[in-house]
């Protein structure tokens, strides 16, 4: 008798499946992963001025929109996505099989990854051949670029499986995330300089990881003179990765407790 | 061998017994069918033996073990059942022969998909996305889906419906075949002639309470019936009910000295004799 396969060998095989599925719905994965460059290229038209020496509002935008793009395809699809799941009854079905809870979440995970990486792509090479985006020079820049990707990944895929407790329907889900998703980016200076907020905003979206990620992404798309415009007058890098862990600990515990297999 | 021993079983949501101490015991290699009106505490108990549920009182064994386990152990429990549940309804985007490979991995002892396509009848359709499939395809599939681990024990919810005539045959044929191979299956099912058609034994279920456990033969003393003689007499029909058909029979030869005019003899179906059950159980609550 064979023994059962390993929860990580399971998520990496529904990842595989996941990807496959979100490949095929064509509407959804060109909007998903060309919407970033399209916001792009209206706000890289719309605002042209510079924002310091050397950083144009595209360049500042850009470390917005892959925070953004960390959220939307981590939080806000996992927290629709899975509500339909339910009521489709696909989630009804895994239960009913020895996949174990924690391969789904993996799978999800990976699902998340791949969207990101293809979404980077896509959105750093449209911003170097069409708005004159400088990209990073250093090792150091490019490791940080590198684990607040994928601690973001993991923090918003965690956030999202455990936000989908909170829609009671799929139907409805969208209408419940989506708001939650847009006060965030508003909030957090991802469409406007963050310094320039109110600072009552400011200190409310310091509690969410999106500005966490957003500053974190400055702080490896513009040059570290800007750090002292920061609003603490520095990257706060340690602090960051603190708080996306912090994060990503309370989401993993909420995905573990509230997670749903079936419409109640 | 006893591969579902359930004692005593309760379950209360609210003021409401869905299930007020259901005992069943079901052995290996049978098809046992479960039946009763909507809101009977079918779905429940079923819920409950898959694991899916939680129960208030009593004692639950399904293939030796209780099925409210955790963990890992849940996995083993679950790695030797096969649930098919009411169809899903997501977008499809995978393909037949996909689904069933990829769920084949899942199992300590999955089975070859290519032999599973072949065995609900979707070999022509193995290659197509799932949302290109028809209402009965799509049961095929989950019926695939369902035995896809080898089960020891596979649990078939309302597995017809929206089949038509032909399908159904076929897809009995299908069910016929796992039980010849060793398979215990518990059906649920609002058909009674699917009921009659596969089920070794049957039990009837209202108000949360076992009824009887029978043969489908036998059910509600079905065996010794009267039996219902019609015929036409003047352009009438006549209908006579008896213990004796065959002497009815007789008699009316005599008297007609050639063909009988639209003469028929029939016993009480199964599904008469469930839906006087049900009458009377709820008659008897009231």
């Amino acid at each position: 008798m064979n023994s059962l396969p390993s929860t990580l060998n399971l998520g990496i095989r529904r990842g595989n499946l996941e990807i496959r599925q979100f490949m095929r719905q064509r509407e959804s994965v060109v909007f998903t992963l060309l919407f970033p460059l399209i916001l792009m290229a209206i706000f890289g038209s719309v605002f042209k001025d510079t924002i310091a020496p050397g950083v144009t509002f595209s360049q500042y935008f850009v470390a917005g929109m892959i925070a953004s793009g960390l959220v939307n395809s981590g939080f806000q699809q996992l927290a629709i996505v899975i509500p339909m799941e339910r009521d489709f009854g696909s989630l009804k079905r895994l239960r009913g099989t020895p996949m174990p809870v924690a391969s789904y979440f993996i799978g999800k995970s990976i699902l998340v990854l791949a969207s990101m990486i293809i979404q980077v792509i896509l959105l750093l090479a449209g911003g170097v051949l069409f708005f004159g985006l400088n990209m990073p020079t250093s090792a150091g820049k490019w490791i940080t670029f590198t684990w607040l990707i994928l601690l973001g990944t993991a923090s918003s895929t965690a956030l999202g499986i455990a936000f989908s407790a909170v829609p009671k329907s799929g139907r409805g889900a969208s209408a419940v995330v989506s708001p939650v998703v847009i006060v965030l980016q508003f909030f957090s200076g991802v469409f406007f300089i963050f310094t320039q907020l109110p600072s009552w905003m400011q200190q409310v979206a310091a509690i969410f990881p999106l500005k966490w990620l957003t500053q974190g992404m400055r702080s490896v798309f513009l040059p570290d003179t800007f750090a002292a415009s920061e609003v603490a007058k520095s990257w706060e890098t340690g602090r960051t990765f603190i708080i996306l862990l912090v994060w990503l600990v309370v989401g993993l515990y909420f995905s573990i407790r509230t997670f749903k297999w079936e419409r109640a | 061998m006893s591969v579902i021993e359930v004692r005593g079983l309760r379950k209360s949501y609210g003021q409401n017994d869905a299930v007020a101490g259901v005992d069943l015991s079901i052995t290996q290699g049978e098809i046992f069918a479960l039946l009763g009106p909507n809101g009977a505490g079918k779905t429940t108990t079923v819920e409950i033996l898959e694991g899916f549920r939680t129960r208030d009182g009593g004692d639950v064994s399904v293939l030796g073990i209780d099925p409210e386990i955790k963990g890992l152990q849940a996995r083993t429990f679950r790695d030797r059942i096969g649930i098919v549940l009411q169809s899903t309804s997501d977008a499809g985007d995978l393909t037949v022969r996909e689904t069933l490979t990829h769920f084949s991995g899942y199992y300590t002892n999955g089975r070859d998909p290519e032999e599973v396509i072949e065995a609900v009848g979707l070999s022509e359709k193995a290659g197509e996305l799932i949302r290109s499939l028809s209402g009965g395809q799509r049961r095929r599939l989950d019926v695939g889906l369902g035995i896809i681990g080898s089960p020891e024990l596979l649990f078939l919810d309302e597995p017809t419906t929206g089949f038509d005539p032909e399908a159904r045959r076929a897809f009995w044929a299908l069910i016929g075949s796992l039980r010849d191979a060793g398979t215990t299956i518990l059906l649920t099912t609002h058909y009674l002639d699917e009921a009659e058609a596969l089920a070794d034994r049957v039990a009837v279920i209202n108000r949360g309470k076992i009824l009887e456990v029978s043969t489908p033969a036998e059910l509600g003393g079905r065996a010794n019936s009267l039996a219902r003689v019609q015929w036409e007499f003047n352009g009438v029909m006549q209908e006579e009910m008896t213990a004796e058909p065959t002497a009815v029979v007789n008699r009316l030869i005599e008297q007609f000295s050639g063909e009988i005019p639209k003469l028929s003899v029939s016993r009480q179906t199964l599904e008469d004799i469930y839906l006087s059950m049900v009458e009377i159980s709820e008659g008897g609550a009231k």
